[in-house]
């Protein structure tokens, strides 16, 4: 693996200057590209829990989806009336808490994907979030995450290099921990969030000296590291994105994940670099009382929808340069269980959000819910491998080349794909 | 490998088994010692006698508290690590009593199913019952719930409190080794934390330095992992017939096609070849894989909602006959099935160069040396996979004690917080703050959710973010967060804290750093304004959480995130409804460990320097 040691003559008066050479220049590239950018930016969402995709995106059009779930199902839409599916082509809608998204689609930003998942077997979480992450169904013990080795495959685009390097902020988790999707050579952050990134230091002359330790002695990865996380904290320092107020009247809602997406547009509009950006939201495992047109998961998609919504719409026009792909690990039973909940199951649903996307229009071959359609007897069938709507957009949307080692072992050739962008 | 070369080792290896067989049950065999150890060991060590006991305290231990260096010394490095080679012959009286405080853990499965059964179960068994719960039973439910969630506290903290307090030194490391080598989640469903008290305490640590048929053996019977790795569930497919089928299929009589519900699992087969024995370049295939795993039809556990212990069902177990490894298992077998299995993946040499390269990674270098993984395999087979004569090799080598292999490790979180809690003193802490403070840096005990355990190599350790972690650890501690670590009145007797600036960075590069620092990093720790032994010092340390060595903590908030599934909370987000809150409360916890750091001063801030320090980041 390949790390760029930061190696500082003279570190201390480096170090209270407080302006590393390479921030200059950062901030040089910032003013000459404008807001935006020229890199595309991929946002990736995980619903970690098994979200129930078929009263996400609601198959009304389906006698058997109201049969199969008499207590729970999303009432099919009717014009002007409340508390139904929201209408996308006759057979699908959105579940109506998912209405600050509804605009995205009619404006035709937004592609939703039915049917789609890992082809694994299982019904585990973790197995299905591993293999997700790794995009690798069925191999357990995959050594790095899938926008990882899109990170390697890919290189650093040459005007992105900032002092011959990239940029620390090429792949950031809002994740307290490096998640599985971003594990692997590359360099990435993982930060709770933009505040946390910090020294928890309240006086200078420690904070000083605890830089200048990592800024002198040896070339190795410790220390390369440490000069690595300087770097970024003074890149965001200085970036400061957290000067960036909502724009557009986007207005998130006050909860962690919607915080993190208000972070991410930071990010995005600070100009520091950002390739790839990971965050996830739990509390889809609905088991018990998960509700149908209000409830618990009710509750979850409005404040999913609403979060995404105020994010493009806090980004505007430099949503053409940003792709939304939001995933989760399965989608659960077609039938509701003896809890008014729903069980593990196996296809989902994905929406991949962003201007220049074909969306308006919902992807994906329905497979039917009737007895001898389902997966097992019992859940929705698969017709897409999440592998060919990552490498889609891989492809089309963030340009990459190397698709097979980004996709070992799945066939990455544009036949297989969607669509979709 | 050569099919029919293939098939005649392993026919040499079953034959080779088969004539031991007699031979090492009545306890260690005797050992003719091997000319080319002893030739090997008078070779002269490049580090020098101190760095020497430094080196085996940094590397065989979590890490030297005050005065260990020296007393490594008077007894002498090999002495030392003979007598840690036998840990049976160590009195761990401190951390037994340390241990009593964790009453949770005591007892079988079952006892522990009795005592605090998965809130879900009853719920689910009120339903059958037709009970419509009350508004008492939703506050039994929540005090259930938060019992499951200090189970797992205890299980986290009684693991720091071992590495940090126990006299068995070299046992508590290579059983973290084998922990992490033969991987189990905590929350791999309900039962799964009742079972892990025995794992660690019945399955794991008597074997750390056995024979590895038997930890590999004892590790196949155990419900912790067949049912963390799905074997379990897994039975004969119908496409073959199973023992009890067999067995009632009258002589001569057809074939049976039966239809049933489940069938073949082949999570364990495949992890067993890949991560506990052969290895992913051990040679073998997906159909050796299927084999396996068709031969451990049937090991599954009874009854796992009550604690229940492994069994062996013949009715769910394929007895078709199999082939694997190029050998063949006869049709119409049970249990013995598994056993050959074992019996042949752990003698396999594959394994024994998997196993040992793994464990010169640990023990010496990321960059394991050839010719001393090479002859550790030929102790390996010279003693039949002793594992403490395998780890004797290894450990009084001349690369252990190279040049190269000084402070070549990267302390993974755990060996962080660990290894600062001893330098600095601390008693075993019986609360679960230390455990929470290595979850924070990135560790979460029983927290690795894929089988393949916790990385062992220093570049998957460091990123941008672990370092800051790392940094912010060393300020929490310097303000005296570190339960039982007190840098303001640290060696007290030597009244450090009103010495000279350059008096305490002597003792604190002798105590923390090992006394061998570049000039910049002690210019650096010493230079510029630094208030002796001022208000700002004691100050510093006065804000801390009191450490009353009690459990009360578990019920306060930096517990809370151990209610339902909480320690994945730190890894990943756990899927899983309840876990967002988890993942909350456990940064509420984190928040607590670094909220209002006060201005760092004097010997806490030498103190916090030191521990944030990339040379502390090395053992």
């Amino acid at each position: 693996m390949r790390r760029r040691v930061f190696m500082k003559a003279g570190a201390l008066s480096l170090v209270t200057l407080g302006l590393s050479p390479s921030f200059l220049r950062r901030g040089a590239y910032a003013m000459s590209h404008g807001a935006g950018g020229k890199g595309r930016v991929l946002v990736c969402l995980f619903q970690r829990g098994a979200a129930d995709a078929l009263n996400v995106l609601v198959p009304f059009g389906e006698r058997a989806y109201y049969e199969a779930r008499p207590g729970i199902a999303v009432p099919a839409p009717s014009a002007g009336a409340p508390n139904r599916a929201l209408d996308l082509d006759g057979f699908f809608g959105l579940h109506p808490a998912m209405a600050p998204l509804l605009p995205l689609y009619q404006r035709g930003l937004m592609a939703p994907i039915a049917a789609v998942g890992s082809p694994s077997s299982t019904r585990s979480h973790f197995d299905a979030q591993d293999y997700m992450e790794t995009a690798t169904p069925d191999v357990k013990g995959t050594a790095s995450g899938w926008l990882n080795r899109y990170l390697a495959a890919k290189g650093t685009c040459e005007a992105c290099l900032v002092n011959g390097a990239p940029s620390p902020f090429r792949a950031v988790a809002l994740t307290a921990q490096t998640p599985r999707i971003l594990e692997g050579p590359s360099a990435t952050v993982a930060m709770d969030g933009l505040d946390a990134f910090a020294l928890r230091a309240t006086n200078v002359d420690a904070a000083a000296r605890i830089e200048a330790l990592y800024r002198t002695g040896q070339a190795d990865v410790v220390h390369a590291s440490g000069s690595e996380m300087f770097e970024a904290m003074k890149l965001l320092r200085s970036a400061n994105p957290q000067q960036y107020a909502p724009r557009n009247g986007a207005q998130y809602p006050a909860t962690p994940f919607a915080q993190k997406l208000r972070q991410i547009a930071q990010l995005i509009r600070a100009n520091v670099g950002l390739e790839l950006a990971f965050a996830d939201v739990g509390g889809w495992d609905t088991h018990v009382n998960q509700g149908g047109a209000t409830g618990q998961l009710a509750n979850r998609l409005d404040e999913f929808a609403r979060a995404i919504a105020a994010f493009v719409q806090d980004l505007g026009d430099a949503m053409a340069d940003v792709t939304v792909l939001t995933m989760s690990e399965f989608g659960r039973t077609v039938r509701q269980n003896g809890n008014g909940g729903t069980d593990h199951g196996h296809a989902t649903t994905m929406f991949v959000i962003g201007d220049g996307l074909k969306g308006g229009k919902v992807h994906g071959r329905w497979p039917g819910l009737a007895r001898e359609q389902l997966y097992e007897g019992r859940d929705l069938a698969l017709t897409t491998d999440f592998r060919a709507v990552f490498a889609e957009v891989a492809a089309r949307r963030l340009g990459a080349t190397s698709l097979d080692a980004v996709f070992p072992g799945f066939d990455v050739s544009p036949a297989g794909w969607l669509g979709i962008a | 490998m050569h099919v029919g070369a293939h098939r005649a080792l392993a026919a040499a290896l079953l034959a080779s088994l088969a004539a031991c067989a007699g031979g090492g049950g009545a306890g260690v065999p005797t050992l003719a010692p091997s000319p080319e150890l002893e030739a090997v060991s008078a070779l002269p060590r490049e580090l020098t006698e101190d760095q020497q006991a430094l080196h085996v305290l940094n590397r065989l231990a979590f890490g030297p508290r005050p005065g260990d260096v020296a007393a490594v010394r008077a007894m002498g490095v090999d002495a030392w690590i003979d007598r840690q080679l036998q840990p049976t012959t160590i009195g761990d009286t401190a951390l037994d009593a340390v241990s009593d405080r964790f009453a949770l853990l005591a007892g079988s499965p079952a006892d522990l199913m009795d005592r605090s059964p998965p809130p879900a179960f009853v719920r689910r068994q009120m339903q059958r019952d037709g009970d419509v719960p009350s508004a008492d039973d939703s506050v039994r439910y929540r005090e259930m719930q938060r019992a499951q969630g200090q189970m797992v506290a205890q299980l986290q903290a009684s693991r720091v409190a071992r590495a940090v307090g126990t006299e068995r030194q070299l046992e508590a490391v290579l059983t973290e080794f084998w922990l992490n080598h033969f991987n189990v989640f905590v929350a791999k469903g309900p039962t799964m934390r009742h079972y892990l008290p025995q794992y660690e305490r019945d399955v794991i640590r008597p074997r750390a330095l056995g024979r590895f048929r038997d930890l590999l053996g004892a590790v196949a019977h155990s419900p912790a992992m067949l049912l963390y790795l799905d074997n379990a569930q897994s039975m004969a497919d119908s496409t073959h017939p199973t023992l009890l089928e067999l067995r009632a299929r009258p002589a001569g009589g057809g074939r049976m096609m039966v239809r049933r519900r489940g069938g073949l699992n082949e999570n364990y087969g495949r992890e067993l070849l890949e991560l506990h024995t052969l290895g992913v370049d051990g040679g073998y295939t997906q159909q050796d894989v299927i084999s396996v795993a068709r031969a451990f039809t049937g090991w599954t556990v009874d009854q796992p909602a009550r604690g229940g212990p492994f069994v062996f069902r013949p009715g769910m177990h394929d007895a078709d006959p199999k082939e694997l490894l190029g050998q063949r298992l006869p049709g119409g077998r049970g249990i013995e099935d598994g056993e050959d299995v074992l019996d042949l993946v752990a003698a396999h040499p594959a394994t024994a160069r998997f196993i040992v390269r793994k464990l010169v990674i640990r023990l010496v270098s990321d960059q394991p040396d050839d010719a001393l993984v090479e002859r550790a395999v030929r102790t390996w087979q010279r003693t039949r996979g002793d594992m403490r004569e395998v780890v004797r090799t290894i450990v009084k080598s001349p690369e252990f004690f190279a040049r190269a292999a000084w402070r070549a490790k990267v302390k993974s979180p755990f060996e962080v917080v660990v290894s600062a809690s001893r330098a600095l003193g601390a008693r075993a802490d019986s609360t679960p703050r230390t455990a929470v403070a290595i979850a924070q840096l990135g560790q979460p005990l029983w927290g690795h959710q894929a089988p393949n355990g916790w990385p062992d190599q220093g570049r998957e350790w460091m990123n941008t973010g672990a370092i800051l972690n790392r940094i912010n650890f060393g300020f929490a501690v310097g303000a005296n967060r570190l339960p039982g670590a007190n840098p303001g009145t640290w060696n007290a007797g030597r009244d450090l804290a009103r010495a000279p600036r350059a008096t305490q960075v002597d003792h604190v590069v002798q105590e923390l750093l090992g006394g061998d620092v570049s000039p910049d990093t002690r210019a650096i720790l010493t230079s510029g304004s630094h208030p002796l032994g001022d208000a700002a010092a004691r100050s510093a340390a006065a804000p801390a959480p009191a450490d009353d060595g009690s459990m009360t903590g578990a019920a306060t908030p930096p517990n809370a995130m151990m209610a339902d599934r909480m320690p994945l909370a730190a890894t990943r987000p756990a899927p899983g409804a309840g876990v967002g809150a988890g993942a909350g409360a456990m940064a509420r916890a984190g928040a607590l460990l670094f909220r209002q750091l006060p201005a760092l001063t004097g010997l806490p801030q030498v103190v916090a320097l030191a521990i944030g320090s990339p040379e502390f980041q090395r053992r």
